[in-house]
């Protein structure tokens, strides 16, 4: 069981996989004080789809991605990823948080082969890291250390230093919400197709409305904390889609009044 | 060099100033090479010009050396175009050999020629040279011995300090049972533990080196300690997510963000254990530059006592010249680190 999933995990480059939240609630302790952060919250993701999680500031959205990504456990509900439980962390959900986060004292090549290191097989594939550098088109930093990178190149080697596992699920915690915002409208269509090449499963947590809508095929939006799903609307546009697109701008208003947002429309 | 202005043209364009940069220019590089060389040659005279109010043997050769750096100075210097780097570096240091041959020109008056410091106390430059020619067989010995036996606590203190360090910082249980000891033993300075040590040891050697490590591994143990602590989590998340096992998570993040507290612990201990190891050979150990310290003292031998000083502060600064380039190998993706 085991031999055969390895040898399709390397004859085949990953494609998306299945995940489903089931009546997820959450809570933290702050002091005693119990914080309740997500109610009941149930998503079924289809494979290869792209999600985008949309919902006001604080409202549990990271909260959601550490859980999906195994990090932290939920009071209640279930997820699964393929028809599995996800209870540990695993290389095929990987997770690109809003500050890159690089190892400073690794050099930018060490730092996308962290996970291969991790596993146990960066020495019989090196050539993935190469690849994965190629993919972000930063090859000629490969030495270079975070400190000598700019925002946007650091954000790229974290991308690279997720996607070199090849994974199923890409979970993205605002990644772009550092970036200013020309190199943030880049880094938005390379997304975009490194995700029509690769055919990961992506969720994406964003404050931004425009982009949820330029990115995903589907966006979820919250309520306040605790979070729950308040609408899921299914964005049924080809890519590469453009901002003035008068369909996104309807769906726009739209989610923006269900955000409470209406006036400054 | 790069930025353009209406003056440099119009300087440019004026003859009068080219002839005064270029005396100037030259005063500017090789000027103070030529006040070295003075410097050094009234070091030189006042070694040769008088006779000596004591009896000491190496007055002469030393005149002569003093004359033939100060030819160096006054070459080296103004022929620093010629001798690539070495002129380079030559030039930048003249304005120390300077201050150098003004000093020992006033050392050698005040002491060996007109006896302004009182004598046996304060012995000239050519006594202490004479230790150093006639006494060096005991004095490296001396070396040697502190050499090994610093090297050796030190050795045994960062080891213990570090991974004791790394458990406090990583887990709870140790930190619960270690802590407590750590802070009523720590504070305590190695040197009070002396007359313990030399009678619980089978040796002063054992027992010296024993309060070395302990006063190497206070600092060591609770900087390690305060690195690890202080690592964010944000790093163990992502190792983590990319499939990192615990062993990964201590020796590939944990460790390598601790490493630059480590190093100021490192620094730190050096410092205290030297301060242990001169008290060690002073007190019980029958060798090592304390011990020589102590039987030049018995002597009334006071040349001897500053020739194994200035030896002990070389090889204390090279010690830490010596960590300080471990570190500075170590850490190249640290940003803005101070050069020692």
């Amino acid at each position: 069981m085991v031999a055969t999933a390895l040898a399709e995990a390397v004859t085949h480059p990953a494609a998306g996989a299945a995940l489903d939240i089931e009546q997820v609630s959450h809570a933290f302790d702050i002091d005693g004080i119990e914080l309740p952060v997500l109610s009941d919250v149930s998503i079924s993701v289809e494979p290869g789809e792209f999600v985008a999680l949309l919902g006001p500031s604080g409202c549990g959205k990271s909260t959601l991605l550490r859980l999906v990504a195994g990090l932290d456990k939920p009071k209640a509900g279930r997820l699964r990823e393929d028809e599995e439980r996800i209870k540990h962390p695993h290389p095929s959900r990987v997770v690109v948080f809003q500050d890159p986060t690089l190892f400073p004292w690794r050099s930018v090549w060490d730092n996308v082969a962290l996970g291969l290191e991790a596993q146990g097989i960066l020495k019989s594939q090196r050539q993935r890291v190469d690849d994965a550098l190629d993919l972000v088109g930063l090859s000629s930093f490969r030495n270079a250390y975070p400190h000598q990178l700019s925002g946007g190149m650091a954000q790229r080697v974290a991308l690279a230093r997720a996607l070199v596992n090849d994974p199923k699920i890409l979970i993205l915690d605002e990644p772009l919400g550092k970036l200013d915002s020309l190199t943030r409208i880049t880094m938005q269509a390379e997304l975009v197709s490194l995700w029509q090449r690769k055919a990961f499963t992506t969720l994406l947590v964003t404050h931004d409305a425009e982009e949820a809508l330029v990115l995903a095929n589907r966006v979820i939006v919250f309520s306040e904390r605790p979070a729950h799903v308040k609408a899921d609307i299914r964005v049924d546009r080809p890519y590469p889609r453009h901002r003035g697109d008068p369909y996104l701008a309807d769906l726009r208003r739209q989610i923006l009044g269900l955000l409470g947002l209406d006036a400054t429309w | 060099m790069s930025t353009y202005s209406l003056s440099d043209g119009l300087a440019s364009g004026a003859p009068r100033t080219s002839r005064a940069p270029l005396l100037a220019t030259w005063i500017r590089e090789s000027g103070v090479g030529v006040l070295a060389s003075i410097t050094w040659s009234a070091f030189g005279l006042s070694c040769l010009w008088w006779e000596d109010v004591g009896d000491w043997s190496r007055t002469h050769s030393l005149g002569i050396a003093a004359f033939v750096i100060a030819a160096v100075a006054l070459f080296g210097t103004v022929g620093a175009d010629y001798l690539g780097s070495a002129g380079k570096a030559l030039r930048k240091r003249a304005p120390w050999l300077v201050a150098l041959g003004a000093f020992l020109t006033l050392w050698e008056v005040a002491t060996a020629k007109l006896a302004w410091l009182p004598l046996p106390f304060f012995p000239p430059p050519q006594a202490i040279i004479e230790v150093y020619t006639d006494d060096l067989p005991k004095l490296l010995d001396s070396v040697f011995a502190s050499v090994k036996l610093q090297l050796g606590g030190y050795l045994i203190g960062a080891t213990v300090g570090f991974l004791t360090g790394v458990s406090i910082g990583w887990s709870r249980a140790v930190g619960y049972w270690v802590h407590p000891v750590l802070r009523f033993i720590g504070p305590l300075p190695a040197t009070a533990w002396l007359p313990i040590a030399f009678f619980t040891f089978p040796s002063s050697w054992s027992a010296s080196t024993f309060l070395i490590a302990l006063a190497t591994g206070f600092p060591v143990t609770v900087l390690t300690w305060s690195g690890v602590a202080s690592v964010s989590n944000a790093y163990y998340d992502v190792a983590r997510t990319l499939g990192a096992k615990p062993s990964f998570l201590v020796l590939k993040v944990a460790i390598p963000a601790a490493l630059p507290h480590v190093f100021v612990g490192l620094f730190m201990g050096l410092g205290s254990s030297f301060a242990v190891l001169v008290v060690a050979e002073m007190i019980g150990v029958k060798a090592g530059l304390g011990w020589y310290l102590q039987w030049a003292q018995g002597w009334a031998a006071y040349a001897n006592m500053y020739a194994a000083l200035i030896v002990m502060s070389l090889l204390c600064s090279g010690a830490i010249t010596l960590l300080f380039s471990i570190r500075d190998r170590l850490l190249v993706w640290q940003k803005g680190t101070v050069k020692w």
